[in-house]
This record gives structure tokens, sequence and C-alpha cells, in this order.
């Protein structure tokens, strides 16, 4: 049980890290220093969300683990995030309509989260949501300006939109882990999540003047959960784990 | 406005309760509404504040620097107009 719990955690852990890394990666390149630095600070929020899943993870899992151990030591298979959250930044619309979607979903989920009980992963879900809402409020407050601003902007958004929305399927559709934690009451139910998460997405689009026509039908790109990744993931963990890999046990 | 420059405002950060809202710096947005989000990541990320006011730059009138001699000279010989004749209480801060 403990095993499956810890698997868990570090699922929920590797999507605020690689999320997080992501959008560090506008750290210096910010289209303007107000963006920067907030595109900065969400970073630093979501791993710092991640941090404390992965202490969590390493105090279930005892031995010699800490850590630093999931995310500099483990190879792609290993890391259960998304596919959403690995995907290329793009220009600024697409890395807003990652984060307009998957902001959207966190703020859902660590809502249910609170209701965990696992009284460590309510913890962290409570803590997590004051700042997910602003996360939320950020890339909403984005796709509306774009939506609603020049007539480039507004194709750029589009464009954004519909590039990244056979990614949102994965969110919503359990795994065999998802679902045995589910029946221990220590995960919320994620397939309830879509109506609330979609009425949100709506609400958004309709101010914005923007609207996502479904393409793809129920096909959704999908295993990012279960460990088979985009190709993307791999070079994220390259530059990630460089440091660690070369030079093994370092401390600075 | 030019597309590549948005609007400068003024940000103004009461640090707790009780106290003024203080000048603290500038930066750009869009709108009101971008400037306090801006404001809160760029000022407020290390706990320096509870309260955010922001105006747009161009609202703000300012004295001319070529008048600060007849504007603030006069006062510089009426010592009598400080309140330093006074003992003030030690419980009194922020006078």
């Amino acid at each position: 049980m403990t095993d499956k719990l810890v698997s868990y955690v570090l699922q929920l852990a590797d999507n605020s890290l690689i999320y997080g890394h992501r959008l560090s990666e506008w750290t210096g390149h910010g289209p303007q220093l107000e963006v920067d630095m907030a595109l900065s600070n969400i970073a630093l929020d979501s791993m710092g969300a991640a941090r404390s899943l992965y202490q969590y993870a390493a105090e279930l899992e005892g031995g010699d683990k800490t850590e630093d151990s999931y995310p500099y030591l483990r190879d792609v298979l290993q890391f259960k995030n998304v596919l959403l959250v690995e995907q290329p930044n793009g220009n600024f619309a697409d890395t807003i309509a990652k984060s307009f979607y998957f902001d959207c979903f966190q703020f859902h989920f660590y809502t249910a989260l609170q209701n965990s009980k696992d009284k460590r992963l309510a913890e962290v879900a409570a803590k997590s949501l004051k700042e997910v809402a602003y996360h939320w409020r950020y890339s909403k407050g984005w796709v509306i300006k774009l939506g609603d601003g020049t007539e480039e902007s507004k194709e750029k958004m589009q464009t954004a939109l519909n590039a990244f929305w056979d990614y949102t399927g994965e969110l919503f559709t359990p795994t065999d882990l998802e679902n045995e934690m589910l029946q221990e009451e220590i995960a919320p139910k994620i397939e309830d999540l879509k109506d609330a998460w979609q009425k949100s997405i709506d609400a958004a689009l309709e101010e914005a003047g923007l609207s996502i026509t479904d393409t793809t039908g129920p096909w959704h790109h999908a295993g990012g959960k279960n460990g088979r990744h985009s190709e993307h993931l791999g070079f994220i963990l390259a530059e990630l784990q460089f440091v660690q890999r070369a030079y093994p046990n370092s401390e600075w | 406005m030019d597309k590549n420059e948005w609007p400068l405002w003024e940000v103004f950060i009461r640090s707790k309760a009780g106290l003024d809202h203080k000048h603290v710096g500038s930066l750009h947005a869009v709108d009101a509404e971008m400037a306090v989000e801006n404001a809160r990541d760029v000022y407020t990320r290390r706990q320096e504040g509870i309260s955010i006011w922001v105006v747009e730059s161009k609202h703000i009138h300012a004295s001319n620097p070529d008048e600060s001699d007849s504007l603030f000279d006069p006062s510089d010989d009426k010592v009598y107009r400080h309140p330093t004749f006074y003992e003030l209480p030690d419980k009194l801060k922020h006078m």
C-alpha cells in the first residue's frame, strides 16, 4: 500500500516539477520584465509544491531517500507527469494556453484533494490552492487579454488553444493507480472534475471571444501518467539532472 | 499607445495595517488590473505588503524643480513650525 501511495505522491510532484521547470525557462526571456517576474514566481510556487510532495514521498519510503532522489536520480520512464506539462513553451500564447488548461485543472484538483483521507496530501492541497488560485487568475487573464486584443493576438491565442486541446483529456482519464487511490479515498474522482473545469474554461473563453472547436473527438494524447512520455521530457531531464549526474552527490 | 510600450504605473504598498501606502516604484501594465497583479509579483514577493495601490503615472502632477527655490526655501528658517518642542510619549510610533 505504501508503495502505491508513494507512486501517487510522485505523480502529483512530477506534474508540479515539470510544469514549474518549463515556466522557469522563461526567466530572463519574458516579453516584459513584469511578465518575466510573474512567470518565474509561478514556476517557484510550482516547484515549492513539488518539494513538499517529494519530501513526503521520501518520508514514506524511508531508507536513504531524500527529496532530491526523485527529481535528480530517476529516468524518463519513472516520471509520471501528464504530457501537457512537458510540451515545449512555444510562443507566449502557447505557454499561456498550456497554463490556462493546467492551472484550471490544478485549481479544481487541489480543491477536491483537500478532502483526501491522507492528511498530509490534504494539507499540501490547502496550501497550494491559494497559489494555484492566483496562477489560474493570471493565465485566464492573459487568455482574455490576448483573445480580446488585436487580430494577431487573437489568432495566436486561438491557434495555441487548439494546439494543446488534445492534451487535456489525459487530465481526466484515471489510471489503475488513481482508481485504487480513489478506492482508498486518498485521490479525488478526476472524471468528476471535468464538468467544473469545462465550465471555468468556457466562461473564460466566452469573455475572451474565443472558442474551442473539438476536432479530436474522444481521442486525446495519453501515457504520461504511466511513464510513456513524448520525446521532450528526456531533454528536460538532461538539463535538470546534468550536474547531479556528472558530479554525483556534489553539494554547493 | 505604441503597441510595444505599455503605460507606466506608479505603485504604492501598505506594509502593514495602520501604516500609509508608500510609493515603492513603477512598472508597466496594459490596465489597472494587470498593474495590481504585476505589482504583486514585482514588489510584494518578499512579504513587503498587505495592500497595493496603483496609479497611472500620467495622472500624477509634480511640482516643477525650477520652482524649488520659491516653493521650499522659505520654510528653511521657520524652525518654530517643527513640533520639536514637545515631549513625545515613547509609545507613539511612526510620527
